[in-house]
């Protein structure tokens, strides 16, 4: 059909009628266009308004301790409510969003330190190493990575991982780690692989494709000719690599590590199901239950409506709130690093 | 100097430094790729393990008649969150679909650069916000605040937020894939500008917009958290009635039956992450027979460079 468009017929002239309202049809399209295309920030700053305004009574009953306070306890229900600085709740209630802060940052830290190294080589191998054919293969492996639905990642960590790492992998070093301050985290029962560590595993999975897809992208825009220049004068592979194709890269292995931090930290299902159950105290060790902020959304709001004050409900907005301000942080870093260099292959970010 | 102190006794090599020092940046290089090699298999064994582990964990208990049947007590069929998984999906091509082609389309043929950076921005800035925050904001503002109750509608607008700017990005992206050369053609033969856009421009981005929107269904159907709290679950099929419609969901069988304590409970969850696996397969394979017939038809394909001759 190259004729086609090579050669279209031009337009036969209309009659008058007709013509004006096409006319005026192509006229009104970029406004219609445009005032669709504002929808997306319409939405984004009513998720914005809608939470800051849900969250507002927990910010003032809060306050600051919201940061620094372990305790989790959202009042006797059925004791007649009480009202402080002007906020009506049950008697009782206060929250403190110190370990569910603390387990985002951590389990998505974990995640990043496990995938990053994996990704980067991942991606060194494909684009150096391997056939286009086998390379074709692996993308499709990455992709199906990326397609599959967080709830199938918690039933793989919850009855596969988690048991084979917490009675397989972890008991390698756990019973070797010397007692001292910081490796003592390390140390101890390895639990029955709902924590912490199953937890980071399955978030370093989930964010692997991110990862390697995007260093595949920036891989293949290393110009040649400047590696070759490298081992020209007679550098190894590796060599090269090192002084030459990952600098070259460097910010944007750095972006694609936040955007896949981005995605860990927002991840919802895959922790709730993995983490198993702790609520109101901080994280013991380093196989043992955790819960993020997201999780604890997701698994703490039918509860919260029982509270007649709205006060649990517009305590999760302010966890809504923190979360987003996390994830937005680490989104707009990330897209500032990678923009130069976005790849088209995977739109990355949430999943596929 | 340690490659030396394991040299059995009596044996007093002393290798030039240039050979030695090769001998470690060769061992050097070769452990690069050997780890590099290793990260190669820990992402292809995932892979397999998931969709192996799932899907042996489901044969075993495969019924066919779960999937034309509607649950009962424990067990049952998976009919009302296949219906209710489609049903959503369709509702989000049309809404996420249209939003998102439109504002493609504008981004990419009709907006200046400073305003396509600040739109485009904003695309991205939603991308990035958790699911979980859509789904609590899409269940305070339209299941209880405009008094929808669970619904259907609630769960599609969450699902649609979702996967907007993924569709947007896919859009422009095609059509700014497409030569200028075919714009200024047009023009240069008369035609209005929406003209040239429909006839001209549209056709080739097709595949790319196709692509994108394949990738929202597949991240569509494989989301919980935006709909766990709007579109609720509903034991049978959809209502479509405006008010507390609920709907059944695929990855809500899996959510909520996996540690329910029964046999029956269980194998539905396995049946219903197979089937979710099965579809994001498809999908992803259906994306990559798009991009791979477009480009064996495409006039501007690299022509295959033959092999030399003897």
């Amino acid at each position: 059909m190259t004729a086609g468009a090579a050669a279209p017929p031009v337009p036969p002239p209309a009659p008058p009628a007709r013509a004006t309202s096409w006319w005026r049809a192509e006229r009104l399209l970029p406004h219609g266009l445009r005032a669709v295309t504002c929808i997306p920030l319409a939405v984004l700053a009513f998720i914005l308004v809608a939470l800051t305004w849900k969250a507002l009574p927990a910010i003032r009953y809060n306050g600051f301790g919201f940061f620094t306070r372990t305790r989790w306890f959202p009042g006797a229900f059925y004791s007649p409510l009480v009202t402080t600085n002007g906020i009506t709740h049950p008697p009782l209630a206060s929250y403190g969003a110190l370990p569910l802060i603390v387990g985002t940052l951590v389990s998505s830290v974990i995640a990043l330190v496990l995938a990053v190294p994996v990704g980067v080589g991942t991606a060194l191998v494909v684009v150096e190493k391997l056939p286009p054919r086998v390379s074709n293969v692996v993308g499709f492996c990455l992709e199906v990575l990326a397609g599959v639905p967080s709830v199938v990642f918690g039933l793989w960590g919850i009855f596969t991982l988690g048991p084979f790492l917490a009675h397989h992998v972890a008991p390698i070093w756990a019973d070797h780690i010397p007692d001292v301050p910081v490796l003592r985290f390390f140390k101890g029962p390895t639990g029955n692989g709902e924590g912490l560590f199953t937890v980071g595993v399955v978030l370093a999975v989930m964010i692997l494709p991110i990862i390697a897809a995007t260093t595949r992208d920036l891989l293949r825009q290393v110009p040649r000719a400047t590696v070759e220049g490298a081992v020209a004068l007679g550098m190894t592979d590796a060599e090269a690599v090192g002084a030459v194709t990952l600098p070259w890269i460097r910010s944007g292995i750095i972006g694609a590590a936040v955007l896949g931090l981005g995605r860990a930290l927002g991840e919802t299902i895959a922790v709730a199901m993995v983490g198993g159950v702790l609520l109101g105290s901080n994280i013991h060790s380093f196989y043992g239950a955790m819960t993020t902020i997201a999780a604890t959304i997701v698994s703490q709001l039918d509860a919260a409506l029982g509270d007649v004050s709205g006060l649990a409900v517009a305590t999760l907005a302010e966890l809504g709130l923190v979360l987003l301000v996390i994830t937005l942080l680490a989104n707009v870093g990330a897209r500032l690093l990678v923009r130069r260099v976005s790849g088209t292959a995977l739109p990355v970010g949430r999943g596929v | 100097m340690t490659v030396l102190g394991s040299a059995p006794p009596g044996v007093t090599a002393t290798p030039p430094p240039p050979l030695h020092h090769g001998r470690r940046r060769r061992a050097r290089n070769r452990s690069l790729w050997v780890l590099s090699a290793l990260a190669l298999a820990l992402v292809v064994i995932p892979v397999v393990w998931i969709i192996l582990g799932v899907v042996a964990r489901s044969v075993a208990h495969w019924q066919w008649r779960a999937l034309v049947t509607y649950p009962a007590g424990n067990g049952g069929g998976l009919l009302n969150a296949i219906e209710g998984t489609l049903v959503l999906v369709l509702g989000v091509l049309v809404l996420a679909g249209g939003v998102g082609v439109a504002g493609g389309v504008y981004l990419a043929e009709y907006c200046g650069e400073g305003r396509g950076q600040f739109l485009r921005g904003a695309s991205e800035v939603l991308s990035g916000v958790p699911s979980i925050v859509i789904g609590y904001v899409g269940f305070i503002s339209l299941v209880v605040y405009l008094h929808w109750g669970n619904s259907l509608y609630a769960g599609m607008i969450a699902l649609s937020i979702l996967v907007v700017p993924y569709v947007t990005k896919m859009t422009e992206v095609a059509l700014r894939n497409v030569p200028t050369s075919y714009r200024e053609g047009g023009e240069a033969l008369g035609m209005r500008t929406g003209y040239v856009l429909r006839k001209l421009v549209l056709r080739p981005a097709l595949p790319g917009i196709a692509t994108g929107l394949v990738l929202a269904v597949a991240i569509s159907i494989g989301e919980t958290a935006p709909l766990l709290y709007t579109a609720g679950y509903s034991s049978r099929g959809p209502t479509f009635s405006l008010h507390t419609s609920p709907v059944g969901y695929l990855t809500y069988v899996v959510w909520t039956d996996y540690n329910q304590p029964f046999a029956s409970s269980h194998d539905l969850a396995n049946m219903a992450a197979t089937l979710l696996i099965t579809l994001v397969v498809l999908l992803i394979l259906g994306t990559r027979i798009i991009v791979a017939t477009t480009q064996r038809f495409s006039p501007d394909r690299p022509q295959r460079v033959g092999r030399a001759p003897k």
